[in-house]
């Protein structure tokens, strides 16, 4: 499963290469990092890349997580794929805009990871 | 006629050796003293009353200047403690100007703060389970996996001391701000004080305004090194800039112009002894009405309440007045705006 984290703390590439080591090496998984909601769409709108599952911050600089989750839902060609919004402000106006705007799930920073490769194993 | 002129006048008319043509002479000469006598005593007269009048005139006007003198003094007094309470209200302004900027700020500096604490959270858990790993290809003898993994474990304690570092400067940076400026000149490196003010800026006002955005480009030199500035205070004229091209962006975003994209960039340039920080927008600029008065003291164009009008004129004392350098602005109305801050090392 190809997944695309969007978020732009570089560090978050090492916390998720670390923390899914297992998956990473038993391809299981596999991710790749995009620093910013424009670097994202850059990265899905390359028809050899193609995301099982976008990861993203909502707030970032520029394009926001909210704002990319927009634009995959209501642009991309693709078969959109799942999106799971990540913030660091859980609070309701995100979430609700967030699952208007039709993200598959929501999760707040610091990320609880057992919960999310629960969550990702769900999906896989 | 004068009494002892009139004496001599009776003896001389009665003298019989004298000729009639000397006593006319001498009636004459008489007369005519008389009449010098009495202009003269009429002269002193005068004199005496000019005298009397001047000394009344003078008495009066020492009096005059008395009552003067002491209104001036009282007048002074009052001035001199209009002038205490207004440096002490300049005082107070300006440290409520800094705590206003920094109340702004209180949701970034959550934010900046809540990012590596994250990252310390997670770090210290996946340093854990690594751990445990290491500790299990141990016991079935893999000492090259066991070794690979202790290197992870080196790499996610890094991670946890840099980001407790990073929470760390943010803390010290917020109490240095909310401090009042000891004016001592430190070694400062501007492109991480730009930075640290462009990301709390931008957080502060995404927590309080979630549909604001904005693209930040940065464009650091460097080469610059560690320069000697007030940071508090170079820290407090570089958040003003931003927060103001945040302002700008939001201002032009609300007209809904198509394909407009809000942009705020801080650069920072080494030429020859000049180090120069520019802080630009692609807001709604400033009209050139206003471009003469934004360096005043309370000239805002925010709406009441939402600017004490004291930001630019305080960061324009401060680069001037207490760095010897230069603050300039460039601007478009409708296009852009932006500073220019040129301090010399």
């Amino acid at each position: 499963m190809k997944i695309l984290v969007v978020d732009d703390e570089k560090d978050v590439q090492v916390l998720f290469e670390q923390r899914f080591r297992k998956e990473i090496r038993d391809k299981e998984m596999e991710f790749a990092f995009a620093y910013s909601g424009e670097e994202a769409l850059n990265y899905l709108n390359d028809l050899r890349h193609e995301a099982v599952l976008i990861l993203s911050d909502i707030n970032m600089p520029g394009m926001s997580g909210l704002e990319l989750l927009r634009h995959i839902k209501e642009k991309h060609q693709q078969p959109p794929p799942v999106v799971m919004m990540i913030t660091a402000y859980g609070d309701a106006d995100n979430y609700n805009t967030a699952m208007k705007l039709g993200a598959d799930d929501f999760l707040t920073k610091p990320l609880e990871f057992s919960l999310l490769k629960e969550k990702l194993k769900a999906i896989h | 006629m004068n009494l002892h002129l009139q004496n001599i006048l009776n003896v001389i008319q009665q003298d019989e050796n004298l000729s009639a043509e000397h006593k006319n002479a001498i009636t004459k000469s008489l007369k005519d003293a008389d009449k010098e006598l009495e202009i003269t005593a009429f002269k002193l007269d005068r004199t005496e009353k000019v005298k009397r009048t001047t000394a009344i005139l003078l008495e009066e006007t020492i009096q005059e200047l008395e009552l003067k003198r002491k209104a001036i003094e009282e007048t002074n007094t009052a001035l001199q403690k209009t002038l205490d309470e207004l440096k002490a209200t300049q005082a107070q302004l300006i440290q409520s100007e800094k705590m206003a900027s920094l109340g702004e700020l209180t949701a970034g500096i959550a934010h900046e703060i809540q990012n590596p604490l994250n990252f310390v959270n997670n770090f210290s858990e996946v340093s854990n389970e690594l751990i445990d790993e290491m500790t299990e290809q141990l016991d079935k003898g893999n000492a090259e996996e066991a070794k690979a993994i202790a290197n992870e474990v080196k790499m996610s304690l890094e991670k946890i001391n840099l980001h407790g570092k990073r929470a760390d400067g943010i803390v010290k940076s917020m109490l240095q701000h909310s401090r009042t400026s000891s004016n001592k000149k430190e070694p400062t490196d501007i492109n991480v004080l730009a930075d640290e003010y462009l990301r709390l800026a931008y957080h502060g006002l995404r927590a309080k305004d979630k549909s604001f955005n904005a693209a930040l480009k940065t464009d650091y030199d460097e080469n610059i090194g560690l320069i000697k500035i007030i940071s508090q205070d170079i820290g407090r004229v570089i958040l003003n800039l931003i927060t103001n091209a945040f302002y700008a962006v939001m201002e032009k975003k609300k007209l809904e112009v198509e394909g407009y994209e809000p942009t705020v960039t801080v650069c920072t340039k080494k030429i020859d002894n000049k180090i120069i920080v520019n802080v630009k927008d692609n807001g709604t600029g400033i009209p050139q009405k206003a471009l003469d008065k934004i360096f005043q003291p309370f000239f805002t164009t925010k709406p009441t309440g939402q600017g004490t009008g004291l930001g630019l004129s305080l960061s324009y004392d401060i680069v001037t007045k207490g760095h010897g350098g230069e603050l300039k602005v460039e601007t478009k109305e409708g296009e852009y705006t932006e500073f220019i801050i040129i301090l010399t090392v």
